[in-house]
């Protein structure tokens, strides 16, 4: 074996993420194009909203609700190191608004809804229904991927704000039911010293963990291999793939937001 | 009328068409025989554009299938997939309406369900299948759901992929007779392809042979039995001998 072959082997590697990453974004950019050209689909989109939107309400709020409340006791144990009990509600506020609210929503959405897109598309690819759509003169970008990463872009964020104040109140719970905080005390340090960009910046992440959602569940549902083990393969990658682009996306909005 | 010239197309290293030459005068009914995996099914998509060939040009009434207009070109056709490709998220009588509840060819929802329902009927299925979703209906049923689908919108232009392939020898005969009407009736230019005789010898005006890429031999349909051409003999007979290799 020659000692150029690892060198070789990792630069393929290199090469196919390249290609792979330049197929996401002409993907992206395709969707992005058949958004503000006609013909439109609303009845797809509402369905798509209430599927992404309303469906995954139980899962992100159970989440938001356990991890509000662990957050108070995490807060509380480490802050009685140096007598700063005090800050459990301010720090939950801002920890669940920033970041736990936005990025566990946008994780467990893109558990639900990446898998279920790519399954779904991944299907119609293998039984042929999306060359069926494109011989009936329906371009499947428009009809399937469109109404989908819309619908995702905004519900996610509505998901994130309704996270976030189940998780603000499991805190409480937590907070005032088993640390033994006053909750009027509670309360006001919670609004005190939370700012009204805390919240929409979690939201602005929302909306664009959304959009990585419902794009990475159309884009491995269209490109599925062929019979179960292709569309397997394909929601496997699809929730991969999204979680790890929520994750980076989370620390670059988060310094483009919060960055001195 | 349908003309290839010359078509290439290759996947990878495999050329699974190596110049395909073909015409199919209007109204007429072809049928494409083959073996699996000859490229019988990338022919037809290379047809409506699913697939695009590496070279050679497809002719629809003199007019380059790669540069007209795609959705005036896709109106003039209608397509039966193998599996039926129905959605099944829609209702039976709004996947044989699809066409007509958007698009160029919308129109009102009555309207469309009405369309729906009577080419449901005109492949033998009942108005109460209208309301069912695709999973709740037989493999027979789906097929004619499929047909009532490929001809909702009046086609010039029908493909049939595989019509009675998973199908029992009574249901093949049953779609292969609806096929034969229907494409008489309406006058449409018919492409098949199958490798089930039984429907080449119920459907087809003339038969094309495809093998190793290329169109091995075409004629019309009465000289099929008579022609000395070995592929069309060994094909035919379902002989394991033959210039066809058994093992592929």
């Amino acid at each position: 074996m020659s000692v150029l072959a690892p060198i070789a082997a990792l630069g393929r590697l290199v090469l196919s993420g390249l290609a792979m990453l330049g197929r996401i974004a002409i993907f992206a950019g395709e969707t992005l194009s058949h958004l503000v050209r006609p013909p439109f689909y609303p009845k797809e989109f509402l369905a798509a909203l209430m599927q992404i939107g309303w469906f995954s309400l139980p899962v992100v709020g159970m989440t938001a609700l356990f991890t509000g409340g662990a957050l108070a006791l995490q807060i509380y144990a480490g802050g009685a190191r140096f007598s700063a009990e005090a800050v459990v509600p301010s720090i939950v506020a801002i920890g669940m608004v920033r970041e736990l609210g936005p990025v566990l929503g946008g994780l467990m959405v893109a558990a639900r809804v990446a898998s279920s897109i790519a399954a779904e598309i991944g299907t119609m690819k293998v039984t042929e229904q999306i060359d069926a759509l494109t011989t009936l003169s329906t371009n499947p970008m428009k009809y399937l991927t469109v109404p989908r990463v819309l619908a995702a872009t905004l519900a996610v964020p509505v998901l994130v704000a309704v996270g976030d104040s189940i998780g603000i109140f499991g805190g409480y719970l937590v907070g005032v039911n088993r640390l033994g905080f006053n909750p009027a005390t509670y309360l006001k340090n919670t609004r005190e010293f939370l700012e009204v960009w805390d919240i929409v910046s979690g939201l602005w992440k929302g909306a664009a963990f959304g959009f990585i959602v419902a794009l990475m569940g159309c884009y491995y549902g269209m490109n599925s291999g062929r019979g179960a083990q292709g569309v397997g393969r394909a929601t496997k990658a699809a929730v991969v793939a999204a979680s790890v682009l929520i994750l980076a996306t989370n620390y670059i909005l988060t310094e483009v937001f919060f960055s001195a | 009328m349908i003309e290839l010239r010359d078509v290439h197309k290759a996947f990878g290293k495999n050329r699974v068409l190596r110049g395909v030459n073909l015409t199919v005068p209007s109204g007429e009914s072809m049928v494409i025989i083959g073996g699996s995996g000859t490229g019988k099914s990338v022919l037809l998509k290379c047809i409506l554009g699913l697939v695009h060939p590496d070279s050679g040009a497809i002719l629809l009434d003199g007019e380059d299938v790669e540069t007209a207009a795609r959705d005036a070109f896709l109106a003039r056709f209608g397509m039966l997939f193998q599996g039926g490709a129905l959605f099944d998220s829609l209702p039976v009588w709004q996947n044989v309406a699809f066409r007509l509840l958007r698009g160029s060819l919308k129109r009102p929802k009555d309207e469309a369900r009405e369309v729906a329902i009577e080419k449901l009927r005109r492949v033998g299925l009942k108005p109460d299948v209208a309301d069912l979703f695709p999973a709740e209906l037989s493999g027979g049923m789906q097929k004619r759901v499929g047909l009532a689908r490929a001809i909702a919108a009046d086609p010039e232009v029908i493909f049939f992929d595989e019509p009675t392939t998973g199908l029992d020898p009574i249901m093949a005969g049953v779609i292969n007779e609806l096929i034969r009407e229907i494409v008489t009736e309406m006058g449409a230019t018919a492409m098949t392809i199958t490798h089930d005789m039984t429907s080449v010898r119920a459907i087809a005006d003339r038969v094309a042979m495809l093998h190793d890429g290329v169109i091995q031999w075409t004629g019309p349909i009465a000289e099929m039995d008579t022609t000395p051409d070995p592929y069309v003999q060994q094909f035919t007979h379902g002989r394991a001998e033959g210039p066809i290799a058994a093992v592929r």
